[in-house]
């Protein structure tokens, strides 16, 4: 019904799209000015940071395709609307997540995977059966682990009603993160995105693995595998926070 | 003055979202320390690329981070709501008000703007400036004519959001128009990359642009890019665009204006 919605005013849905694959592939845009002037960033060549832009990107494009209206639920605590969520007899969450599902969306995930297809040929990697095995199993890892961040974000809006920005900077900002190499940014911030919120299993550490680089906090070799734990983990503890905020929820009474 | 009453509770109105403005502040910083990284590991690959040497070249990004809700250059500067007005025809209800329509929501955005300014532009650049060494300017002269460059910028971005709000007249839905030019403004005004550091003609080209009025210019005056005769042609290109716009921005109303009342008779 939202798509059929969307359709209606047909030269605005052409712009949106347009404008959502245009919004993305800025990001690129930008990339590619800077190899204008440089020939390796951080160490990584084009191709490379195009593998990384194009892993993140599906990861997060994937998971934005399926949740990304979630980031909507502040704003249906504040004016009350989610109470009517709660009344139908379906689980809060799918209702949440299926709202205004944007085809538009579509954009960033194609735009995505284009740069990742023009990058894989050009990798200098040898492709054995498992390496190129892990390339899927990185797109759907990383997009647990970005759905697992817009879950405990939405959660946080039960508390924190106004507070829609917070989890853009979990999601956009890690995205933007990364889609450059570890190597550009201190080593905090890299301990941060791998302990902390453990985004460095959407693409860092597989593709590290993948183009035989080091990487740069020096951990053992096996870590890099750990992709799928992490994202059981995560996505359990973010189904966890979600319940927690719906049982916390108090509605405004408008 | 009755504009002047707009601007102060549109100022007030936007104080009251407290929480999101934090969040805001939260989401800035951490993106200035993304795009600020990558900026260290680019000009340590190119050392005075565009001719900013670091610490400028970082100055930028924090300057930009701190301009981003001020000056509108997402696109979400409060004007969705004159879009939504006119695309469910509450439009005519303004139109009978005794005040201009152009000048109104001038003044509701200059208002949201100084919030803005203070609200989400302090925070993220005093942390930048903490964390970074940052080339920003000693003495009030040089920050006076950067908040000079800052409320021009704010009008270029009024005038450019002001025609898209407009086009709804046209299109009924407007968000898409809406999306490309706030694309339009990230990439043209500096926010994607400075306009100096774009190759050859484009970059000599986008800084001819209206978008370059709104973040080039002013985080130019800032880290000492623009100071003399560089400096009053920037303030120059900022007011001619600005008043170029207003006009272009009047006609388009006025031809919309007639529109309505085509529509409604």
């Amino acid at each position: 019904m939202w798509m059929r919605s969307a359709l209606a005013y047909r030269a605005s849905f052409l712009m949106m799209a347009f404008g959502n694959f245009a919004a993305n592939a800025l990001d690129f845009v930008a990339i590619m000015l800077m190899f204008s002037r440089i020939d390796a960033l951080g160490g990584f060549s084009l191709p490379e940071v195009a593998f990384l832009y194009g892993t993140s990107g599906v990861s997060l494009g994937l998971a934005d395709l399926l949740l990304g209206s979630i980031e909507g639920l502040g704003r249906r605590v504040r004016d009350g609307t989610l109470d009517v969520l709660l009344l139908r007899p379906a689980p809060v969450f799918a209702q949440v997540a299926a709202d205004r599902f944007a085809l538009r969306r579509l954009g960033r995930l194609t735009q995505a995977l284009l740069v990742l297809g023009w990058s894989l040929p050009q990798l200098p990697v040898e492709w054995t059966v498992g390496r190129v095995l892990m390339v899927p199993l990185m797109a759907v890892c990383g997009t647990a682990i970005f759905a697992a961040v817009f879950t405990a974000g939405a959660a946080f809006q039960f508390w924190a009603q106004d507070a829609a920005e917070v989890q853009n900077s979990f999601t956009y900002g890690g995205h933007a993160m990364l889609q450059y190499p570890p190597t550009v940014f201190a080593k905090e911030l890299v301990r941060g995105v791998t302990f902390l919120v453990p985004l460095a299993f959407v693409n860092w550490l597989p593709a590290l693995r993948l183009l035989g680089r080091p990487d740069p906090l020096g951990l053992p070799g096996w870590v890099d595998f750990l992709g799928p734990v992490v994202a059981a983990l995560m996505c359990t503890g973010a189904g966890l926070a979600w319940r927690l905020g719906l049982r916390a929820y108090r509605s405004t009474g408008s | 003055m009755w504009y002047a009453a707009v601007a102060a509770g549109s100022f007030r109105r936007y104080a009251t979202y407290r929480i999101a403005t934090v969040a805001g502040v939260f989401t800035n910083t951490v993106f200035g320390f993304i795009v600020a990284f990558t900026y260290i590991a680019l000009w340590d690959e190119r050392p005075q690329l565009g001719g900013y040497d670091q610490a400028q070249a970082l100055a930028f990004v924090w300057t930009g981070q701190a301009l981003l809700a001020c000056t509108g250059l997402m696109g979400s500067g409060g004007l969705e709501e004159l879009q939504e007005r006119i695309r469910t025809g509450d439009i005519a209800v303004d139109l009978y008000r005794p005040a201009d329509l152009q000048l109104w929501w001038l003044a509701a955005d200059l208002g949201r703007a100084g919030l803005q300014l203070v609200g989400r532009g302090v925070a993220p650049l005093a942390v930048g400036a903490l964390a970074f060494p940052l080339a920003l300017p000693g003495d009030a002269l040089t920050w006076g004519a950067f908040l000079l460059s800052v409320l021009l910028g704010v009008l270029v971005s009024f005038t450019l959001r002001y025609l898209v709000a407009l086009a709804s007249f046209w299109l009924l839905d407007g968000t898409g128009l809406a999306l490309i030019s706030s694309l339009a403004c990230m990439f043209f005004s500096g926010m994607v990359l400075p306009l100096r550091v774009f190759p050859g003609a484009l970059g000599e080209v986008a800084q001819l642009l209206p978008w370059a009025a709104v973040l080039q210019v002013p985080a130019d005056v800032l880290v000492g890019a623009r100071s003399g005769g560089a400096l009053l042609r920037g303030l120059v290109f900022q007011a001619g665009w600005a008043v170029a716009l207003l006009a272009l921005g009047r006609l388009v109303q006025s031809a919309a204006t007639r529109k309505v009342v085509v529509h409604g008779g």
